[in-house]
């Protein structure tokens, strides 16, 4: 079974049964303490925790390497800006760094069911219902919007097929414009379906 | 079996001036099992099938589902009719299949326990116990029809709306999906250009302009239908 970017991988691994806020915490965390690393070995030893964690979650490294491919240009773009700018150490320090990052953030997704996910952040949010703050719907809206990221992949591999049978070259606006329709119609139909499942307006 | 009622519905999505008359005073009284609808794409069968959830309130007239008014007590309504839409991908909330088979019963906030359980019978009897932890998207058209409809068939409604749920499928997957309804125990409403999957119904109405112009068995309706559209 292919797993798609992000996407649960079902498991029993002790990282994929760790509490949810336990995980999200040291996401946190990470992020926080990122800001204190300024040498490329304190770099790679972040790298290696990450890996270590995956290694235990028993992810494939192919499917760690994907987690981190859709960024290879900015990872790239950054590192080039900072070798001309502060020198090749601070281009490690600063392009190890969000690779980490992104590889934690994606090994969390990786072991967490969405609806355990949400159902933390729902939990957390409650207590916000005395200054207006309605947990269950920002739970539903982070769930549609992660399930319409695939979606809306699907529609502009759609248009771009199109407009390739039509013999059309690459035109950001003949691009746009279909797409931004047809994610506006999903989003009707997603209404309705939202409706008839039982989900009031 | 649930009363279905439709009184005088005529109905017009918009109140411009320019806005079409897409169901024009439909009057019909349901109680039977299997109820078919027919009719050419415009002719207003899917909105009919969206008044018996109250996904459409009527711009005048009166739906009734075993007395519940749909403009009036559409959660109620909602509980009691299940609704099935042509494209699966529309009606898929949740990323993974166990957890959109699960969401409509977590809406109610049911148990946990009771809801692994249900999700989990529900996915055995739909053919989808193996892809609990699958990508709802990444399945296949037949497998994610199955999902829409083991998705609504787990609140256990009374009623069951389908509206051209085969449309979008091969052939093969259209037979499994109307094996699929064929058992259901549920009374079901099924909008369909499939006429093949009218066989054993109890009633077919044919729709032409908004207006129910045969109301039969499904063999004299489908002649009908057949002599209508040529």
């Amino acid at each position: 079974m292919s797993t798609p970017l992000g996407l649960y991988l079902p498991g029993s691994s002790p990282v994929h049964r760790a509490p949810v806020g336990l995980k999200i915490a040291v996401m946190v965390l990470a992020g926080l303490g990122s800001v204190l690393l300024h040498r490329p070995v304190q770099v790679a030893v972040g790298l290696v925790l990450v890996g270590l964690g995956y290694a235990v979650a028993r992810v494939s490294w192919r499917l760690a390497v994907a987690q981190v491919r859709p960024l290879l240009w900015l990872l790239g773009a950054t590192a080039v800006f900072h070798v001309v700018v502060s020198g090749w150490q601070r281009a490690v320090v600063v392009v190890g760094v969000i690779a980490m990052l992104v590889l934690l953030a994606a090994l969390v997704t990786l072991t967490t069911r969405t609806t355990d996910m949400v159902d933390a952040i729902v939990r957390w949010l409650r207590p916000l219902h005395r200054v207006g703050v309605d947990a269950e719907r920002v739970g539903l809206m982070l769930t549609l919007g992660i399930r319409c990221v695939p979606v809306v992949v699907g529609l502009a591999e759609e248009v771009r097929d199109a407009q390739r049978a039509r013999g059309l070259t690459a035109s950001p606006r003949a691009f746009a414009v279909p797409l931004i329709v047809r994610s506006l119609r999903h989003a009707d139909a997603l209404a309705d379906a939202l409706v008839a499942r039982g989900v009031e307006d | 079996m649930p009363v279905i009622e439709v009184r005088a519905v005529s109905h017009r999505y918009g109140d411009h001036a320019g806005a079409r008359l897409v169901l024009d005073d439909v009057s019909v009284r349901v109680e039977e099992h299997r109820l078919g609808v027919v009719g050419a794409n415009g002719s207003g069968k899917s909105t009919f099938a969206r008044l018996v959830n109250g996904l459409v309130v009527p711009s005048s007239g009166r739906v009734t589902v075993d007395g519940l008014d749909t403009a009036k007590e559409g959660r109620a309504v909602r509980r009691k009719v299940g609704f099935c839409f042509t494209d699966p991908d529309s009606q898929i909330v949740m990323p993974t299949v166990a957890e959109d088979v699960g969401f409509g019963l977590r809406r109610r906030r049911l148990p946990k326990a009771e809801v692994a359980a249900r999700v989990q019978a529900a996915l055995a009897s739909y053919g989808l116990d193996g892809h609990a932890d699958h990508p709802a998207h990444l399945l296949s058209g037949g497998q994610k029809q199955l999902l829409a409809l083991a998705s609504v068939l787990v609140t256990e409604p009374d009623v069951l709306v389908m509206d051209e749920p085969t449309t979008l499928l091969d052939l093969r997957n259209a037979t499994r999906v109307s094996r699929v309804v064929a058992d259901l125990p549920q009374q079901v409403l099924l909008v369909t250009h499939h006429l093949d999957l009218l066989d054993g119904f109890d009633r077919v109405l044919v729709f032409d302009g908004g207006r129910v112009v045969c109301d039969d068995e499904p063999a004299a309706a489908v002649r009908f239908y057949r002599s209508l559209m040529s």
